[in-house]
């Protein structure tokens, strides 16, 4: 039998004022306080500590400091804390791989602590590259902005089905670059909206 | 099984099965054409902040079939009700209600335990938020800041003040209708949203630039929360109902067979 399937509501921007509802003390609230959710991993989770760093620009070449960046990834041996990753229960409490960061609505810089994460499956079970999936909303943006952010220096970045599908020249506006010296490794990735260096977005 | 041959199927068969097990838990395509495009001139931000290029269609792999868990011991007393949770020494000015509904799948099916947020300005329009400088003046008493978890079969409740229109820099006369925004998580990734609520009768709906980035009435229709005077807390709190679908998955699965068959 023909299954008639419901439309999926519209979306809508998430506008100037998402942080009260997605990070109210960044908005200025009172509230909430004690969370920290660009902090992703914790000190018992596998794989290497890192700082994730990004810069967001809009086509006129100003920050965007208004955004709201959520990422989703696995931790360090490529586990996802999810019903659907039969690994799920072997992760370490202090990780659940999602991260949500405002700016400090000047500078359009917004930073996650987490781990490095491991390689994961794809459907046809080759492993992919490892990748933090990230989503973006702003004022300005309908619907959010998906893309993924790859790391400069895995060799396994040759071999992932999605880097794949990009033309070399863009394949390096989801990679981010390492800088070492001090203190926790950090990855660094501007994401441009529009303009010559505009990033992969995705058609999830 | 026709249907996944265009998959590549290399590799022992246990890999195959796990595969097109996981194929199988694909979400339906999000039909793009019947969301607000990303380039609308009449909301000007988004001039300098759409894509310009075509988006890359990927396939939804353990990334986006994936997403953060959310559970009821992640609230806190209060985070469904903003009547009480900006209270310092009295109740919020303005009409009290109540806004519930259901949030589901494509397939009509509740989605329980699903994190839904929502925001929004006080009774006169007026956000609580660094960046805003409305003339209208903040209540000492409101937030604006809720959650919830939905129960299990995908129902949701909150109690609030009903919000203010107000104007923004958009054209020189822009007027927002009143709303709540609505971030919803859904099971997966790919199943992400956020939305906007308005209220059955606002004239400001039809002129809203945000609203008619939305490119059909029936779009419209589905982010207009109904009164629902079943709903109501008699002296208390009129009642609006909202329901959300979120995408719903490509096949449905019982015990691991595909429903029907």
């Amino acid at each position: 039998m023909p299954v008639t399937l419901l439309r999926e509501t519209p979306s809508q921007t998430a506008g100037p004022y998402v942080h009260i509802g997605l990070v109210p003390s960044a908005a200025g609230l009172q509230t909430r306080t004690q969370e920290n959710l660009h902090v992703v991993a914790g000190p018992q989770t596998e794989g290497e500590a890192i700082k994730l760093e990004l810069n967001l620009w809009d086509g006129g070449g100003a920050p965007i400091v208004d955004a709201v960046v959520e990422v989703w990834q696995a931790d360090g041996k490529g586990r996802y804390r999810h019903p659907l990753d039969p690994r799920s229960s072997e992760i370490a409490s202090d990780f659940r791989g999602f991260g949500r960061a405002a700016s400090d609505l000047k500078s359009g810089y917004y930073v996650f602590e987490t781990v490095k994460p491991g390689r994961v499956e794809n459907i046809d079970g080759k492993l992919m590259a490892p990748h933090i999936s990230l989503t973006l909303f702003a004022r300005g943006m309908n619907l959010q902005l998906n893309t993924r952010v790859y790391f400069a220096d895995e060799a396994s970045n040759d071999e992932d089905p999605i880097l794949a599908m990009v033309p070399p020249p863009r394949r390096r506006t989801m990679i981010a670059e390492r800088k070492d010296g001090g203190g926790t490794p950090t990855y660094t990735l501007d994401i441009h909206c529009q303009g010559p260096k505009e990033t992969v977005f995705f058609d999830v | 099984m026709n249907e996944h041959s265009h998959l590549s199927w290399a590799g022992p068969l246990t890999d195959r099965r796990n595969a097109q097990e996981r194929y199988a838990r694909a979400y339906q395509p999000r039909e793009r054409h019947l969301h607000p495009a990303a380039d609308f001139p009449g909301y000007k931000s988004t001039i300098a902040r759409a894509p310009k290029q075509a988006l890359l269609s990927i396939p939804q792999t353990m990334s986006e079939l994936t997403g953060p868990v959310f559970g009821h011991n992640d609230l806190a007393p209060h985070d469904d009700d903003m009547i009480v949770n900006g209270q310092v020494d009295g109740e919020p000015i303005g009409e009290r209600i109540i806004v519930h509904g259901r949030v589901l799948d494509q397939n009509g099916r509740g989605l329980p335990n699903t994190l839904v947020e929502v925001w929004q300005a006080n009774a006169g329009g007026r956000y609580r938020h660094k960046l805003e400088d409305y003339l209208a003046p903040l209540d000492p008493n409101f937030g604006g800041c809720g959650r919830c978890v939905t129960d299990e079969d995908g129902n949701y409740h909150f109690r609030t003040i009903r919000p203010g229109a107000y104007p923004w820099r958009n054209y020189r006369n822009s007027w927002r209708p009143a709303h709540i925004h609505f971030s919803l998580f859904g099971p997966a990734f790919a199943t992400r949203l956020i939305t906007q609520m308005y209220f059955e009768g606002d004239p400001l709906i039809p002129i809203c630039p945000i609203v008619n980035a939305v490119p059909d009435k029936a779009g419209v229709d589905a982010m207009t929360a109904l009164l629902d005077t079943t709903a109501n807390t008699p002296h208390d709190c009129l009642a609006y109902r909202f329901d959300i679908v979120l995408r719903g998955p490509r096949q449905i699965f019982f015990e691991n067979r595909p429903e029907g068959l």
